[in-house]
Order: structure tokens, then C-alpha cells, then sequence
């Protein structure tokens, strides 16, 4: 019985549904999945769970309590909890929390580590994932004691496959941190993360200003899609750096990329080429986007992008 | 106080990225500093600046041709460098291993500074494995850094915009964001005095450390292919519209009711 651990990543108390795609990489003939969740369970969570086949749900606690959230003590209760139940092989996601966890946890252990991974292979300890700027595509093997994969987001879909889970508690001994978290500061970019989203609607240069990313925003409002930008609206301040997709921003693989004014360089598609679906909006049909999507239309975006918002809420009504 | 800066050296983004015998690039290509990295240097730079009595050492590990990049962190504001020379690209927990007996050999750090990342084999963590061989804290993706008597208080990213804000006991790692600070690029005055400026050499055989428990092997390199066939939508606005929809409900399935 090979044992796996995935560690939950939970937004408001709620499982982000990019967990569910890890939780299918994850499932396998012989395996026990081992599902680790840092700060409570409640039902919701549990039903979550076992629709996509977790074996056993842990609780990781202290004393009797969910562990006040700090990385360092969170990725030490999760490698306690590894070694506890013999689990040497951990799941999660590559996203901004799995890459302040999992390199944590893979350095407690002392143990190998392939992070952003597109595919991988749990029999033979093999992932893929892009190097160079998402020019080439690495298979690598991890060896050892332990074996630590972070997922993509969204990048292996999810396939619902029922399992009656049970529920276990892990008491961690959390030792010194040697790093204090003293204050969240919210975020102004509203609405829909990036990294979770299933459609973006992403803006370059080609959006002129700051105000126009309100037509993004009001398009992306009808289908629930998250607003991205490209460098150069980030650079000329149009926009926050929060929402930079690309190179030196967010990697992103949402099933639909709507590229609107972006040219779509080298850099740019490091962060958005495993998107499932590019549809490319840009008046210049010479836009090197426009030979690296699906679909895409040589046109003015200030007339296709209103006139797309209310399609859309036609098609809502 | 004293300042390590670890810099990889990397091929350019805009490099045409062959690759050989299916598990390595040809580096017959332009390399530069890893960008994070310049930030790494820049923040080593401004503190040294700023509080004065600092000695700022750049380190790096990689073949010959890494000095560059070693010279460029000289350039931009190091004082020294060391120069941890390989034969080939050990994963992240050698070269993270190799980094501690480096830099303990050479001094007693109080912070060491890395990029958030590398853009060429985008693994996220050699900052945490070098803090955890030395046995002190880490943070990475940092924005703001503020130095303290005995910590330093940091924000990085979090999703969505929001920010999380931590402080590590010194001494600590850092791992430095794109948006910690604007680094200057040399002046040629500075490409000049560089180049008189201190390397140590070392062979990584030569180094003293435990090796890892496990490691990370590259079984294959291929270029990422292009499946994409575009098609073209045409017509009205309208009638562009209607399609961009039909493709949203049909084909990705992404409009739910």
C-alpha cells in the first residue's frame, strides 16, 4: 500500500477546487490517499473529499486546536504528519501558498522536490513540467526517502470518484518558528483569483489606459472570469502588479485565456501557454499571439469586447 | 554587517533554447544574471548603503562561465565574490548544500539573499534548503524589507493582491521579489572597478558537506510543443460575439447557469 498525502489548500473555509485535480493525480490502484487539513474540517469539506476518493482526512492540530496559521509551523506539523503515518510521498498545489509550504516541508525532510508540475507519475516518481521560460518541457525523476510534488493549478482535471472517508486527528509538537506572522494585509485586486480561475480575461497594451480595464472587468463579471495583464500594462502602472501574468508575474492554466491588446511575447507565455483554450483579441493580425492561440479575431477589442459583455448577459437572461 | 547574495547565471529569456541529447541546452547562448537575482543584489546594495559598516559577498555556483554573472554582481555593489566552480548543474539540495559550506567557510552570515526563483530549472526553493541547513528562517517572494536590531520585518505576496507580513530573527534568507526594489544597473566606472574586485574559487568537489538524501535527475528535455492551430473568427462585432460564446458554452464549457 503506497501511501500519499495531499495537503489542502482552503479559502474561507472552503476547499479551492484546484485541490480536486491534485486529489485525481493523486489516486491510483494500491494507494492510500491521505488528505491534510491545516486549519479545521467541517461537513462541507468532508463530502468535498470523499467525491474525488481521499482515504483518510487528517486534522492537523496542536494541543487540541487547528494550529495558528504560520508557514513554518504549518510545514512542520505537515512532515510530522508524513512521518506518522508512513506517508513518503506529498501532493499540493504550485500555487502562492503551496510555494510557501511545500519547499518548507521538502526542506525539513530533507527530500526532493519538482515544483509547478503539469503531469506526474507516482509508480515511477516522475513529473514533468516547464523550464526555460516554458520553451522545453523536463521529465525528472525525484529520489529518496521521500518524494514532494506541487501541481499547477488546474493543470490535471478533475475526475469525481467516491470513497467513504475517515476522519483522524494529528496532534504536531510545533517547535520554534524563528519567524513571526504579524499582520494580513487584504488585497485591493477584487474578484476572482487568478491562479483559481477558470476564465481570464487578461489586458496589454493594447487596453491605452487605466480606466479601460473597467470594460475587462465588466465582461469578466458575467462569466465569473478573473482580469489578468500583461507586463507592459503593469509597467505603465494601468493596472497592479497582482495581476501580471507572466514570466515575472502569476502562472496561470485556466481552461479559456482571452488575450485582449497583448501581443503575446516570449515572457508572457511562460505564464499562460498551458491555458487549455487562448482566444486572442488584437487589431495587428501580425501579433505573434495570433499564430500561438485557438481562435482569434483581427479587430478593434473596444468594439468586440462591449459587444461580447452583452452577448453575454443576453445569454444570462 | 555581513551580506551574502546568491546569483545564479541563466540564458536569457530572448536565447533560442536548443536542446542536446535530450536532457540539456545547448549554452552556446547569451546568459545573464537570474533577474531576481538583481534585485537580490540591489536590496544587499541599499542596506549596505543605508547602515553602513557592511560587507556585501556575492556567491555563485556554476561552471566557468558563471563569473560573469559574478563580475555583473560585483559591478552592481558586491564587494567580494566567491566562486563555487562545477563541471555540470547540480539540483537544488547539492547546490543548496554547497552554498552553506561555502559561506560558512568564509564568514558568519547575517542575512543571505536570493532570488524568489531561477528562470531556467523554476524550482521555488534553494532559499528554504539553505536556511534549513543552517537552521535558520526563510522567506521568499519578499516586496518590502525593513531592518530591525535583531530582525527584519518583510511582506510578500500572497493571492489576489494581499500580503502577508512576517519577522525573521536574524540571521535569516531572503528571498527577494521583482517588486523589492529597482535595481541599478552599473555604471562603467563600476563594470571597471569590478573587475580588480576579489573571487574565491573553489571546486565543488572540494567543498565539505553531507550529500542529500535524495536528489532530483533530469530524464528528458524536449521542447515544449506548439499543438495550437488558429482560427480565425470574422465578422461584425455582434457576430464575433455570438461565437466567442457559442465556443465559451459548447467547446470549453465554462458558462454555467
Amino acid at each position: 500500500m503506497q501511501k500519499i498525502g495531499i495537503l489542502i489548500e482552503t479559502k474561507e473555509g472552503e476547499i479551492k477546487k484546484t485541490n480536486l485535480g491534485v486529489i485525481t493525480a493523486a489516486r491510483g490502484d494500491g494507494r492510500e490517499l491521505y488528505a491534510f487539513l491545516m486549519d479545521g474540517i467541517n461537513d462541507d469539506q468532508k463530502d468535498v473529499l470523499q467525491s474525488y476518493g481521499v482515504h483518510k482526512i487528517v486534522e492537523v492540530i496542536s494541543e487540541d486546536a487547528p494550529i495558528d496559521y504560520n508557514p513554518v509551523s504549518w510545514s512542520q506539523a505537515v512532515s510530522q504528519a508524513m512521518v506518522h503515518f508512513g506517508i513518503n510521498t506529498l501532493l499540493g498545489l504550485a500555487g502562492i501558498q503551496g510555494q510557501n509550504l511545500l519547499p518548507r516541508i521538502a526542506a525539513g525532510l530533507n527530500a526532493p522536490l519538482v515544483m509547478d508540475c503539469s503531469a506526474i507519475d507516482l509508480a515511477a516518481h516522475t513529473a514533468q513540467k516547464s523550464q526555460f521560460s516554458g520553451r522545453t518541457i523536463a521529465t525528472l525523476k525525484t529520489k529518496g526517502n521521500f518524494h514532494l510534488y506541487g501541481i499547477r493549478p488546474n493543470a490535471i482535471e478533475a475526475l469525481p470518484a467516491f470513497c467513504r472517508a475517515d476522519v483522524v486527528s494529528f496532534q504536531a509538537e510545533i517547535k520554534k518558528a524563528g519567524l513571526t506572522v504579524k499582520e494580513l494585509k487584504q488585497g485591493d485586486a477584487s474578484g476572482v483569483d487568478l491562479t483559481e480561475a477558470d476564465v481570464i480575461l487578461a489586458g496589454g497594451r493594447g487596453l491605452e489606459n487605466s480606466e479601460n480595464f473597467s470594460l475587462l472587468f465588466e465582461c469578466a463579471q458575467m462569466v465569473g472570469a478573473a482580469v489578468g495583464a500583461s507586463r507592459v500594462a503593469v509597467d505603465e502602472g494601468w493596472v497592479p502588479y497582482a495581476m501580471q501574468v507572466g514570466q515575472t508575474g502569476k502562472t496561470v492554466s485556466p481552461k479559456v485565456y482571452i488575450a485582449c491588446g497583448i501581443s503575446g511575447s516570449v515572457q508572457h507565455f511562460a505564464g499562460m501557454k498551458t491555458a487549455a483554450m487562448i482566444i486572442a483579441i488584437n487589431k495587428d493580425p501580425e501579433a505573434a499571439i495570433m499564430k500561438r492561440c485557438d481562435y482569434f479575431v483581427a479587430a478593434d477589442l473596444f468594439e468586440i469586447i462591449p459587444a461580447l459583455s452583452a452577448r453575454l448577459k443576453a445569454t444570462a437572461n | 554587517m555581513r551580506v551574502y547574495v546568491c546569483v545564479k547565471h541563466v540564458p536569457d529569456t530572448a536565447a533560442r533554447i536548443t536542446i542536446l541529447e535530450d536532457n540539456r541546452i545547448d549554452e552556446r547562448v547569451t546568459f545573464i544574471m537570474n533577474p531576481y537575482d538583481e534585485n537580490a543584489v540591489e536590496e544587499a546594495a541599499r542596506i549596505k548603503r543605508d547602515v553602513g559598516d557592511t560587507e556585501v559577498i556575492a556567491v555563485t555556483l556554476g561552471t566557468q562561465a558563471a563569473e560573469a554573472t559574478l563580475r555583473s554582481a560585483l559591478a552592481m555593489g558586491a564587494d567580494r565574490g566567491i566562486f563555487i566552480k562545477s563541471d555540470d548543474h547540480p539540483d537544488s539540495m547539492v547546490t543548496a548544500a554547497a552554498l552553506k559550506a561555502a559561506i560558512e567557510l568564509d564568514g558568519k552570515p547575517d542575512i543571505i539573499f536570493t532570488g524568489k526563483e531561477s528562470i531556467d530549472s523554476e524550482g521555488f526553493q534553494t532559499m528554504y534548503r539553505l536556511a534549513a541547513n543552517f537552521g535558520i528562517p526563510a522567506a521568499s517572494n519578499v516586496v518590502t524589507l525593513s531592518l530591525e536590531p535583531d530582525t527584519v520585518i518583510v511582506e510578500y505576496e500572497l493571492e489576489a493582491g494581499a500580503r502577508e507580513v512576517v519577522e525573521l530573527a536574524l540571521p535569516c534568507v531572503i528571498g527577494t521579489g521583482k517588486n523589492l526594489n529597482k535595481p541599478n544597473y552599473p555604471t562603467l566606472p563600476a563594470i571597471m572597478k569590478a573587475r580588480k574586485k576579489e573571487i574565491k574559487q573553489i571546486d565543488l568537489e572540494d567543498l565539505n558537506f553531507e550529500k542529500p538524501a535524495g536528489r532530483v535527475e533530469i530524464l528528458e528535455l524536449k521542447p515544449a510543443a506548439e499543438k495550437r492551430q488558429p482560427k480565425e473568427l470574422t465578422g461584425t462585432p455582434d457576430e464575433v460575439a455570438v461565437q466567442i460564446v457559442r465556443i465559451l458554452q459548447e467547446e470549453a464549457r465554462v458558462l454555467h447557469d
